[in-house]
């Protein structure tokens, strides 16, 4: 007779984007989105990537040219948004294949290596900002 | 009905259940990063950057081959990626098939400007 007074069990689905500050992302979660998010950047800052590359490598002139492009604070912040990107991008990838091999696949290792993501990810891109901006 | 479609019994014509991507992703990626170890050895060994060193890197046939290499699986890597972004996120099927239409032409240009720069030096 219970089955009658009963609540039908509430079927998940997929959540909506306004749901998502409800929800607490553990630390790897954070790992994992930032993965998608520093990709996404860098795939949009391809054309800037390869025209600092094509400056770079065409001729002298358009590689003293690049060095004065490169000191305008805008330009900076465009690299070390992409330098970031990228040490994110790779600590977090070296993260994935590790994990491939199955080796810190618990919810504690998980968190661990998350941990060291950010670890090495973090000050490698503070050591380009000061490269970048520093004195 | 789907629990009787296991094993041998497996329904293997079709999709290819994202092996060969996720294979894909893996192995591109172990080239880049590759590839970044050797920029950076070429770094530290040099006192200097100079126009010289950088493109005289370039200007060897093999280095010249191996960025090629390289920026190829770069671009392959990045269509898996956004391929799973917009097939995450982009609900409406039209709208996906342009996205990824046009991802697709995009890298191609990427990768046909990418031969012009390495060829020029």
């Amino acid at each position: 007779m219970s089955e009658v007074t009963t609540k039908p069990a509430r079927r998940f689905t997929n959540i909506h984007i306004t749901q998502l500050m409800h929800y607490r992302l553990p630390l790897a979660g954070v790992v994992s989105i930032l993965h998608r998010v520093s990709g996404a950047l860098m795939f949009l800052l391809l054309p800037f990537v390869l025209y600092l590359f094509d400056k770079s490598i065409t001729s002298e002139i358009s590689f003293n040219y690049l060095q004065g492009y490169v000191r305008h604070w805008s330009v900076k912040l465009a690299i070390l948004a992409l330098s970031w990107a990228y040490l994110h991008h790779l600590c977090g990838g070296i993260r994935h294949l590790i994990m491939d091999a199955h080796i810190g696949l618990t919810k504690e290792g998980a968190r661990k290596s998350a941990r060291i993501v950010f670890a090495v990810s973090l000050p490698l891109t503070a050591l380009v900002a000061l490269k970048l901006f520093g004195a | 009905m789907t629990i009787e479609r296991i094993g041998p019994k497996r329904l293997v014509v079709g999709a290819h259940y994202g092996l060969k991507d996720w294979l894909a992703q893996r192995v591109t990626a172990i080239v880049m990063a590759l590839f970044t170890l050797v920029l950076l050895v070429a770094y530290l060994i040099t006192d200097e950057v100079t126009y010289e060193g950088w493109a005289g890197l370039f200007a060897m046939q093999w280095f010249k081959l191996l960025s090629l290499v390289t920026f190829l699986a770069l671009y392959y890597h990045v269509w898996v990626g956004m391929r799973d972004i917009w097939m995450d996120y982009v609900k409406p099927v039209g709208v996906r098939l342009l996205l990824q239409v046009f991802t697709i032409l995009w890298l191609v240009a990427c990768a046909g400007w990418t031969v012009q720069i390495l060829w020029s030096v």
